[in-house]
């Protein structure tokens, strides 16, 4: 029997764009249905009735939800090919520690950044800079953060390399003078094909930002 | 020989979670209690990203976050598993554990910090998303079926903490009348032996909580 993958998505989203990579990675065949976040589907709602948010992957008619635990279904059930985890537990430890600091940190701290004025954005530039020199630490001489390959942690971390050119402009940042390894990372993952296909563009995500400013009224 | 060592906190339900695996298990460990308002250098070479407890080391090597370290303890003794193999019933237990840290506990910690004209709000959302773990619980048994596991260890603090919250600072969220499911779960979760074990003195954590709730002035 066929299976039928569908997945709830959205192109900005880098949560979408996480198992979007991951679908790529597995040379899994899906159909992508775009979500109107301010309209949402019967679908969403149906699929994922506690927080009605994309991405929802949706196998054989059962859906799961969150991008890291999406992406580690697939990585799962699709094991044939690139393992996004390592299969060492401690390994794995590692892997999934730093994709929790990322989703703690990256995603809320850089909203606060593109979306708030005055000393709370003040604030959340430095608390982001913060991140990013933890980050680049973690990365240090290494190719990927999953060491000789693209693994679970580049693949948390890579859609916010979109947003790099947001941080700079919003946030008043050079990304490249002072987070050079991070910046060189991001390049090297959008090398890889099943990354650059699912991502955005860094200009085509900060107009998106700006529209988004523009209708919550944000300078 | 494997060493296995916690560094924790008596009152903190993140670290208990940790115990109650291992003793599930039945891992060997040497524990190490922390002094949150001390932190020793030990938890800071160990976890110097977040500096907190919990943190397990095994042969030297720590791993830090409950849920993270749940799933190695899992991935490591075999002996009473806590995640099912089914990678869907896997998928599904581990956003049950993240709705927990994630929406459940911050929704009730607002209702303690709130201020008093936003505290209805807060506490409506609270029991919005206890109703949601409710249904999830159904008729099963435990919310890992006919034995505990990864959601029922990380709903230790709506297990035993919560009560202990509610009895410290007059706040009553659960009750029988409004959660008869999720109160029938606590009774059986708190008498289940290797839960038991692994609570913190119910009369100190009360004072503990009683002692934080005063020295910030809330007033409920």
């Amino acid at each position: 029997m066929a299976d039928e993958v569908v997945l709830l998505d959205l192109k900005v989203s880098p949560f979408a764009a996480r198992v979007r990579i991951a679908l790529e990675e597995k040379g899994i065949s899906y159909e992508s249905k775009v979500e109107d976040l301010s309209n949402k589907s019967s679908t969403l709602l149906k699929m994922n009735p506690v927080h009605k948010q994309i991405p929802v992957l949706i196998h054989n008619g059962r859906p799961i939800c969150e991008s890291m635990i999406i992406v580690q279904y697939i990585d799962e059930v699709w094991s044939h090919k690139s393992s996004l985890l390592p299969s060492d537990p401690c390994r794995r430890a590692h892997a999934r520690f730093w994709a929790d600091y990322i989703d703690k940190k990256i995603y809320p701290i850089g909203r606060n950044l593109w979306a708030s004025e005055g000393e709370v954005k003040e604030s959340s530039k430095k608390d982001l800079v913060e991140c990013f020199k933890v980050l680049e630490e973690e990365l240090g001489e290494k190719p990927y953060f999953g060491d000789e390959s693209f693994g679970y942690i580049d693949l948390a971390l890579v859609p916010f390399y979109t947003f790099f050119y947001t941080f700079e402009i919003l946030g008043e940042l050079s990304m490249v003078a002072e987070f050079p390894k991070l910046v060189g990372w991001g390049e090297r993952c959008l090398q890889k094909e099943t990354v650059s296909k699912s991502l955005s563009g860094q200009k085509e995500v900060y107009e998106i930002i700006l529209q988004i400013k523009q209708k919550l009224g944000i300078q | 020989m494997a060493e296995v060592k916690l560094l924790g906190a008596w009152g903190s339900p993140f670290s208990r979670r940790v115990e109650m695996a291992l003793k599930l298990k039945g891992v060997e460990y040497e524990y190490i209690e922390e002094d949150l308002g001390n932190k020793s250098p030990l938890l800071l070479k160990y976890n110097p990203i977040h500096k907190k407890v919990p943190v397990l080391l095994h042969n030297g090597k720590p791993i830090a976050e409950s849920l993270v370290i749940l799933e190695y303890i899992d991935e490591t003794w075999k002996t009473n598993p806590i995640l099912p193999d089914d990678p869907y019933d896997k998928a599904m237990a581990r956003f049950w554990a993240k709705f927990l840290d994630d929406t459940c506990m911050p929704a009730i910690w607002q209702i303690m910090w709130s201020k008093e004209n936003q505290r209805e709000k807060a506490i409506e959302e609270a029991i919005q998303h206890l109703k949601t773990l409710e249904n999830e619980l159904k008729d099963k048994r435990f919310f890992g079926g006919e034995t505990i596991g990864l959601v029922d260890i990380a709903a230790n603090f709506i297990g035993f903490w919560l009560g202990a919250v509610q009895e410290a600072s007059g706040m009553e969220l659960v009750n029988k009348e409004r959660f008869p499911v999720l109160c029938r779960w606590i009774d059986e979760y708190v008498n289940c032996s290797v839960v038991k074990q692994n609570l913190p003195p119910r009369d100190k954590l009360i004072a503990f909580l009683q002692s934080r709730f005063s020295a910030s002035s809330w007033k409920y």
